[in-house]
């Protein structure tokens, strides 16, 4: 075009960014590119290599080998020969790897850039100033971690070696997301990138060895499903870190169940984006663009469900239009370019079939008539009108640039809404009134909120969902604390199976001497069984003490019920909480003799022994009375103008089965940090030992605990803990049982992926302050909520 | 003022204001003011990832920055000003660019002038003499500028000696108090009465972004000097401590964009102060383009307020040429 008809029409033209250097560098690697094995690169066992395709045109780029089971085992070998070292290097020693792993990203990063989109189609703009700097920043923090692990974590330890899965939406980005706490913990690590998108992740590994990281710190074994489910399934990996659908987390959970493997899953979302009334509304059309728009809608916690406020829903509406007329689809790899090409064509189709059938439901499709390259998989920017969240499109996360618009009316319809889903990653608030916000913020079922800003993160700010989102956190001490344990958690690895002294399940009569069957405490009153059956409860020599309720499903059911509809506790004052807890503890001096009588009586230990159970279940109730209000959230301070909390939120409704050993003891040091975290629990007690905790919801009644808060249901353990884990209405469950019973358990959590807590049939030392209260109970108690809210007027 | 009060009609809307003369104004509209909320914030994170989302090269660059001069009001306001300084400047409003490279450019017949040339009252004549035969208006500064607080019937008298001394264009500045005690009906009646001693000049109000608090207040101030006339919003007189940013500049577009969905007028942007290099002016541009459209990138409706932009334009055009780094001694002064 000449200068006069650009001066004429003040088009843009092509900006196309040089990638001759990233193709130079892929012509001279062998071909198929190895496994990068023990700091080597290693030829995989078996022959079928896989191609990495250039999504904007189709071609191959390279190819890179599927490791086999003989090659995983190989790269968790050498990881598990590496931890040692690694994991006992002096912390500026380990520090000073991850600050070089930083600066040679930063050195790298054009050739990172450009190397990732053209292996995964995103804008060269997105790689270049968003994926690759944030991956830096991400090393650099952890360097930091590094230095600061001993001094910050000392009761904690690494785990071991780390199997870590990643997504093609972000495929460096999201390496380093999972490397660098890991590493930073003293964590070795063997890494599965996506088969769509390998490439920059082995280069990565040369960056490794210019950074000389000893070898098989870090591993690389590239392949699909198939290599991921051997690494998930290797014995010798503690835990697994992954990043991607809501159904594969599922397999994981399913596959990992039972095992000392823990587990971060970051996972599926339907984010919404709401808008007030007195939002700027231009400011949040784009951060709509950030949000949905922003790497082709391919991004986890994309703001897909717009919820806007009626009155200003058209003129919303018409801003969003007249934007995405403006949005240029292109060639990835230039720089005027927003929104480049779908991974793939099984991506594209399957974003097209979404809009398809949407459109059957009844959704009006609007895209803007942007010029798009013929061939490669793209994508036009989609609004869907006329939706409902009764639409497949409006529940189901589609993965790609596509909108589902709605509207509200008031402030509570629209975080009814907002929460309408089965996944809780991200929101994104738009309103100019700071109260309104952070109200709305505070009762979003998510794990980040971003107030008038979407897709903000950081190194140093937490990230990871509620509900089937997934579990645990990235970035920030949370983040750091995924990768470590504990030290001396348990006291043994042993599996004392449950000895169950309680007799059979029956109807008939007992002995004259007994006057009293304890009844389930549901919604604050004591409640029959619904089955109507009692099981009898013996003393430690086999004779009859009792008789406690054989609760069933339907017992379950109704006491879950109760807790969720006890939601004021959430929300109580971490002051009125703490109140109640130290109420408890004075109720409790004031029965002591009794229950050390019980205690006595029940289990057959000394008076002395039951003495000091009781005094230690009186200190742990002011432990928790004491924490109550004090554990608090951070502020933290990324590189923006921003105000960042974490804020640490109830889990929600959690189901706790007792262990048998410490009945009082235990008992209490599981529902008191549940309790003080504004959590609402239906708890099993000890199988064996139920009077204790029966005898205990007097106490409950008489310290003002609101109805519904805690609830009581006795019987079989196992059977009880199945309908806890498999009820879609409780969030976590905390199993001390069997090891059978914790797989079970764990099994069973996948329908909406509640939080587990098994013991895998160990035992803990609960009258340690160090094993049986503290931070530990106070995590598994809540989840970390990240609030983003910008300032500047 | 009552002229200014008429709702726009089917027919007025498609005619260029050029040919139709300016923006007739709105009545007052406390509650479009009440409602204005701007997010500084989102506003600076659209700024910072701008240069980042469009690019220009060789010859769009080239381009490009032959239209960022036809943009330029070129400007001196110099208390030394003198009639021969302003004939010097005037020459080079006529003759931005060397022939030698408008020709190597392809552009030798467009007739590539500036903008404008922008003066104090006391220099239009000699410019107007000096531009005689070519398209370039002179604007004036007025209304005592650039503090805006003689008395307000001298400024008044201000802008009428200026429209018949030739201006075709008069810059005004704003009582800034009014901005700043959210007295938009002050200002609103301020500027209606600039806007009717302005006759058929066009008007374009100085805002003085920099003095008056928030983007709020400069997008609810941008409001106000449309609704009541404004062809042109302007940032900056140049004399503030914060002239023209990208984004109060943006928040003027997006106001500009809101006020042309409900009147169908289309009211021009000037950013003023500051604006030096050639990446800049292209920043500009782009942000124009994006937010306002295409329309909106012709001197009808932006314009740079600027004196040093051009030398530097010029030393990049040379380098697109020839290939090689140019020098201010290789372009006439101006």
């Amino acid at each position: 075009m000449s200068v006069a008809e650009i001066f004429d029409t003040m088009a843009y033209g092509p900006a196309p960014e040089d990638a001759t250097f990233v193709r130079d560098w892929l012509g001279k690697q062998d071909d198929p590119i190895g496994l990068f094995i023990n700091g080597t690169w290693t030829k995989a066992s078996e022959s079928n290599p896989i191609d990495a395709g250039n999504p904007a045109t189709g071609e191959r780029l390279a190819r890179f080998s599927a490791a086999g089971k003989t090659d995983v085992d190989g790269a968790v070998g050498a990881a598990k020969a590496a931890h040692q070292s690694w994991s006992s290097l002096a912390p500026f020693e380990r520090a000073k790897y991850l600050y070089a792993l930083a600066r040679q990203i930063q050195k790298s990063s054009r050739f990172l850039a450009v190397l990732e989109s053209l292996d995964n189609g995103k804008p060269i703009r997105e790689s270049r100033d968003v994926d690759i700097p944030l991956a830096a920043r991400h090393f650099y923090y952890h360097a930091g971690w590094a230095h600061l692990v001993a001094q910050e974590f000392p009761r904690y330890q690494s785990l071991g070696v780390v199997g870590q899965i990643i997504p093609w939406n972000f495929p460096f980005l999201m390496l380093a997301w999972k490397i660098a706490p890991a590493l930073a913990a003293g964590n070795t690590v063997v890494l599965k990138p996506a088969e769509q998108t390998s490439l920059t992740a082995l280069y990565f590994a040369t960056l490794c060895q210019e950074a000389q990281l000893p070898e098989g710190v870090f591993n690389i074994v590239t392949g699909d499903g198939e290599t991921g489910r051997h690494l998930v399934d290797h014995p010798d990996i503690a835990k697994i870190a992954f990043t991607g659908s809501t159904s594969v987390g599922k397999y994981i959970r399913t596959q990992t169940a039972g095992s000392e493997k823990t587990l971060t899953l970051e996972l599926g979302g339907k984010s919404p984006f709401i808008v007030f009334d007195d939002a700027d509304l231009d400011g949040a059309v784009e951060g709509m663009v950030d949000s949905i728009w922003f790497n082709q809608g391919e991004v986890c916690c994309a703001g897909s469900r717009l919820l806007v406020e009626e009155s200003v829903a058209e003129a919303f509406i018409t801003k969003i239009k007249r934007r995405l007329e403006t949005l240029r689809l292109g060639d990835p790899l230039d720089k005027s370019v927003d929104m480049g090409a779908i991974v793939s064509e099984a991506q594209i189709e399957r974003i097209r079939a979404f809009v398809n059938r949407a459109q059957t439901e009844g959704a009006t499709v609007w895209q803007p008539d942007n010029p798009a390259p013929t061939s490669g998989y793209y994508f036009p920017p989609t609004l869907l009108l006329d939706v409902a969240p009764s639409f497949e499109a409006v529940c189901e996360e589609i993965f790609g640039p596509v909108l589902s618009v709605m509207t509200f009316r008031t402030l509570p319809e629209a975080v009814t809404l907002a929460n309408n889903t089965r996944y809780g990653l991200a929101a994104s608030v738009w309103s100019e009134t700071a109260n309104r916000a952070l109200d709305v913020a505070s009762r979003l079922q998510c794990g980040v909120v971003w107030i008038n800003t979407a897709n903000a993160f950081d190194a140093a700010c937490a990230f990871g969902g509620y509900r089937e989102s997934g579990f645990g956190r990235e970035g920030g001490k949370a983040g750091m604390l995924e990768y470590m344990a504990p030290k001396d958690e348990w006291l043994s690895a042993a599996t004392p199976e449950a000895v169950s002294n309680s007799g059979p399940a029956s109807s008939r009569s007992l002995s004259d001497q007994i006057d009293r069957t304890a009844k389930n405490y549901v919604g604050g009153k004591q409640s029959r069984p619904d089955g109507g059956r009692t099981r009898h409860v013996t003393d430690a020599n086999g004779s009859v003490i009792g008789r406690v309720s054989e609760s069933n499903r339907k017992d379950v059911r109704n006491a879950v019920e109760a807790a969720r509809q006890a939601a004021g506790w959430a929300s109580a004052t971490a002051f009125n909480r703490s109140q109640i807890l130290y109420f408890l503890a004075e109720n409790l001096g004031y029965r002591e003799s009794e229950f050390v009588d019980r205690l006595k009586s029940s289990t057959g230990i000394t008076k002395k022994a039951a003495q000091q159970e009781v005094k230690a279940s009186l200190s742990r109730l002011f432990t928790y009375g004491a924490w109550a209000d004090k554990h608090d959230g951070v502020t933290h301070t990324p590189p923006q103008r921003n105000t960042v909390l974490s804020v640490n939120e109830p889990v929600g409704v959690i189901g706790i089965l007792c262990p048998d050993e410490h009945p009082l003891l235990s008992f209490v040091s599981l529902f008191a940090p549940a309790l003080a975290m504004g959590n609402r629990c239906v708890i099993v007690p000890s199988e064996r030992y139920p009077l204790v905790a029966t005898d205990f919801y007097q106490i409950w009644e008489t310290s003002d605990v609101p109805s519904g808060v805690l609830n009581l249901l006795t019987g079989d353990r196992d059977s009880l803990a199945k309908t806890l884990s498999e009820h879609n209405d409780v969030d976590a469950v905390w199993y001390f049982g069997s090891s059978a019973g914790s797989k079970m358990v764990q099994e069973n959590s996948v329908g909406n992926l509640k939080r587990t807590w098994v013991n895998l049939g160990r035992t803990r030392d609960w009258a340690s302050p160090n094993a049986g209260e503290g931070e530990t109970f106070l995590r598994r108690a809540t989840q970390v909520k990240t609030i983003w809210l910008p300032f500047g007027d | 003022m009552e002229h200014m009060h008429q709702e726009p009609n089917e027919t007025s809307e498609k005619v260029h204001y050029l040919d139709q003369g300016s923006n007739r104004g709105i009545p007052f509209d406390a509650k479009l003011i009440e409602t204005i909320r701007v997010n500084r914030s989102a506003a600076d994170r659209r700024i910072a990832s701008l240069s980042g989302r469009r690019s220009l090269k060789k010859e769009w660059q080239a381009a490009w920055l032959l239209k960022a001069i036809t943009c330029i009001d070129l400007t001196t306001l110099a208390g030394d000003d003198t009639e021969g300084r302003v004939r010097r400047l005037c020459a080079k409003a006529r003759n931005p660019v060397r022939l030698d490279l408008l020709k190597a450019l392809g552009m030798a017949d467009r007739q590539i002038t500036t903008g404008a040339v922008c003066v104090y009252h006391e220099m239009i004549a000699a410019a107007v003499e000096a531009l005689k035969g070519s398209d370039v208006p002179v604007a004036a500064v007025s209304t005592g500028f650039p503090a805006g607080l003689s008395p307000f019937n001298l400024r008044l008298e201000e802008i009428k000696h200026s429209v018949e001394a030739g201006a075709k264009e008069i810059d005004i500045v704003i009582s800034r108090r009014h901005a700043l005690k959210g007295d938009w009906q002050a200002l609103y009646e301020e500027v209606c009465s600039f806007k009717e001693a302005c006759g058929s000049a066009h008007l374009k109000t100085i805002l003085a972004t920099g003095e008056i608090g928030s983007y709020t207040k400069v997008a609810k101030a941008s409001m106000t000097c449309m609704m009541a006339g404004a062809d042109f919003v302007k940032t900056s007189t140049g004399m503030e401590s914060v002239n023209a940013t990208l984004p109060v500049s943006l928040v003027m577009m997006r106001t500009i964009r809101d006020y042309e969905t409900r009147t169908g007028h289309k009211v021009g942007f000037k950013p003023a102060g500051g604006i030096r290099n050639a990446k800049d002016a292209l920043t500009y541009l782009i942000l124009v383009k994006e937010e306002l459209g295409d329309m909106w990138l012709s001197p009808h409706l932006f314009r740079f307020g600027a004196s040093g932009l051009l030398g530097d334009i010029e030393r990049q055009l040379e380098h697109f040429v020839t290939g090689q780094y140019s020098a201010s001694n290789r372009h006439p002064l101006g």
